[in-house]
């Protein structure tokens, strides 16, 4: 998921009492934003002419998009199949290493605030830099294929995992774990015994959000060569065969929203 | 002779207001003592402070003659170890059923802490006690209920289960029944004092009773604005004296104003 940007009139709002005159700064964050506006359109060229040139180029690869081509089944089933792979190794490992980093990462769980601060910032890290730039990075690290896939997405399911069970451990309420606590239990025993079991309906539904997310990087991350149908798609838009990218781009699509359906059905079931 | 409870002028504040100002008393083994004040004389802080939930400025409190102030966290775990405490919100873990949740109460003397005391792992002396505590306090039929299943006076019942298992030598009760309607709580309330008898324990229990307060407490602790106002054996004090713990300057973040209005 990309980042969110905040608009640009929410950033302006906590009506910052250091500033005197929030009018002012306001006038400032719109003069800003719509001289960055009409500087983009100016910059990427934005033309009457080149729209209708568009939507006839459009037109053109529909036209050879259609019927889909889909004698290449083989291999797109294959492809297909490695990115599930891809996905579903790494959203585990990913979920996995999210549970320990969010414990370091909750204020409740956290067994000091330097490693709380570490902790954060390391989920955060994972979290600011996009899945493509992480694939690109384990591509030059260990090299083309699947394996690049699977780190990229495990950093990505944990920079969005980790920080929603960590901020889940928070909204805890306190009264079972402070009665463990009472009995003498030990920190990870109270951590385990009340405020996990607690989390668990969260956990799960987050968990089955990240393999939803990560079904749908590991489509793209081939486009830059870390295994899986992207890199299929890539080759097939190269080669101008349209048809078998239609083909391809149908199959991505029954799949993600076939996942998506399933996922959302259990998490009905749980919360 | 060796208290249950030993506390000598202990001071707790937050931030700049002063909780407990200088609250000095014993529980002498055995022995069952109501606490009264109105909300918000420092009751709770108290309860939490004598068991290391909430930090001292000063003062001292010793359990069994143990130091529970400044104690290294073995020690204080050593200290919960031997110390039951019932919350008036019960405080059981809501994902788990009865039977897990009175398990829990021996966390703290499992040398492996919780791997030694989930259902599926504990040993078989453990599983057998833990249905002898739900026994005790008529929820044996009730084991496999979570919480969330369970009418109030139940699970405080599950929650003194809880307790039980824990085998402490004192029990600090923190208005164990004020969530309860009244025919819930006096049942609870005859439950936990036949149990703190039986298994001959001392407990300080929180109450805003007073009738509840003179027919079951030994002696009465009256605070009043974060300091200990009465001390006495119950059959000494009297209704208006008791009363007047709840009037006037009872709140620790009392304005003189406001009381005066």
């Amino acid at each position: 998921m990309p980042n969110r940007q905040r608009p640009p009139h929410e950033r302006s709002q906590p009506a910052s009492p250091r500033f005197r005159a929030p009018s002012a700064l306001t006038w400032v964050v719109v003069v800003g934003f719509a001289a960055f506006f009409i500087q983009g359109i100016i910059a990427s060229d934005i033309s009457v002419d080149r729209l209708m040139r568009g939507a006839n180029n459009l037109v053109r690869f529909v036209g050879q998009a259609v019927p889909p081509d889909f004698t290449r089944m083989p291999n797109i089933a294959d492809a297909m199949l490695e990115t599930m792979n891809i996905a579903i190794v790494g959203v585990t490992f990913g979920c996995l290493f999210s549970i320990p980093l969010a414990i370091l990462a909750a204020r409740n769980t956290a067994p000091t605030m330097l490693v709380r601060t570490i902790a954060r910032f390391v989920i955060s890290v994972a979290r600011t830099i996009p899945d493509l730039i992480w694939a690109l990075i384990f591509v030059v690290t260990v090299g083309l294929g699947p394996l690049a896939g699977i780190l990229a997405i495990i950093m990505d399911t944990i920079g969005f995992a980790a920080r929603f069970y960590s901020e889940r451990f928070e909204e805890v309420q306190k009264g079972p774990a402070e009665a463990l606590t009472a009995t003498g239990a030990g920190r990870l025993s109270v951590i385990f015994g009340a405020i996990l079991p607690e989390s668990f309906a969260s956990i799960t539904a987050t968990s089955l959000f990240s393999v939803e997310k990560a079904i749908r990087s590991a489509v793209t991350l081939g486009l830059v060569g870390a295994g899986g149908i992207g890199v299929e798609l890539s080759t097939a838009m190269r080669l101008f065969r349209y048809d078998q990218a239609a083909a391809i781009i149908l199959v991505i699509l029954v799949v993600v929203i076939g996942f998506e359906q399933l996922s959302s059905m259990i998490r009905k079931r749980i919360i | 002779m060796i208290h249950a409870i030993e506390a000598d002028r202990l001071v707790v504040s937050y931030g700049n207001l002063q909780v407990l100002r200088g609250i000095s008393f014993t529980v002498p083994a055995g022995q069952g003592v109501v606490l009264l004040g109105a909300n918000g004389c420092g009751k709770s802080t108290l309860m939490r402070s004598l068991n290391g939930l909430e930090k001292l400025q000063s003062g001292t409190i010793r359990i069994h003659g143990d130091t529970l102030s400044g104690a290294g966290r073995r020690d204080l775990r050593k200290i919960r170890q031997s110390m039951g405490y019932v919350f008036q919100h019960f405080n059981l873990v809501p994902q788990l059923n009865a039977f897990q949740n009175v398990l829990l109460g021996s966390l703290g003397r499992q040398r492996f802490g919780l791997l030694s005391c989930l259902s599926l792992t504990a040993s078989a002396a453990d599983r057998a006690k833990a249905m002898h505590c739900l026994d005790r306090v008529g929820m044996a039929d009730r084991a496999l209920h979570r919480p969330s299943e369970l009418s109030g006076g139940q699970q405080q019942r599950v929650a003194i289960a809880r307790m039980l298992m824990q085998d402490p030598r004192v029990v600090i009760a923190d208005e164990p029944i004020a969530s309860l309607d009244p025919k819930a709580g006096r049942e609870v309330l005859d439950l936990l004092w036949r149990i703190v008898t039986e298994e001959k324990l001392s407990m300080l229990c929180t109450l805003h009773q007073l009738e509840l307060a003179q027919e079951y407490g030994d002696r009465v602790l009256g605070m009043k604005a974060g300091r200990v106002e009465i001390d006495a054996p119950i059959a000494e004090t009297d209704t208006a004296q008791l009363n007047a713990l709840y009037t006037g300057m009872t709140r620790v973040d009392a304005q003189p104003t406001e009381a005066a209005a």
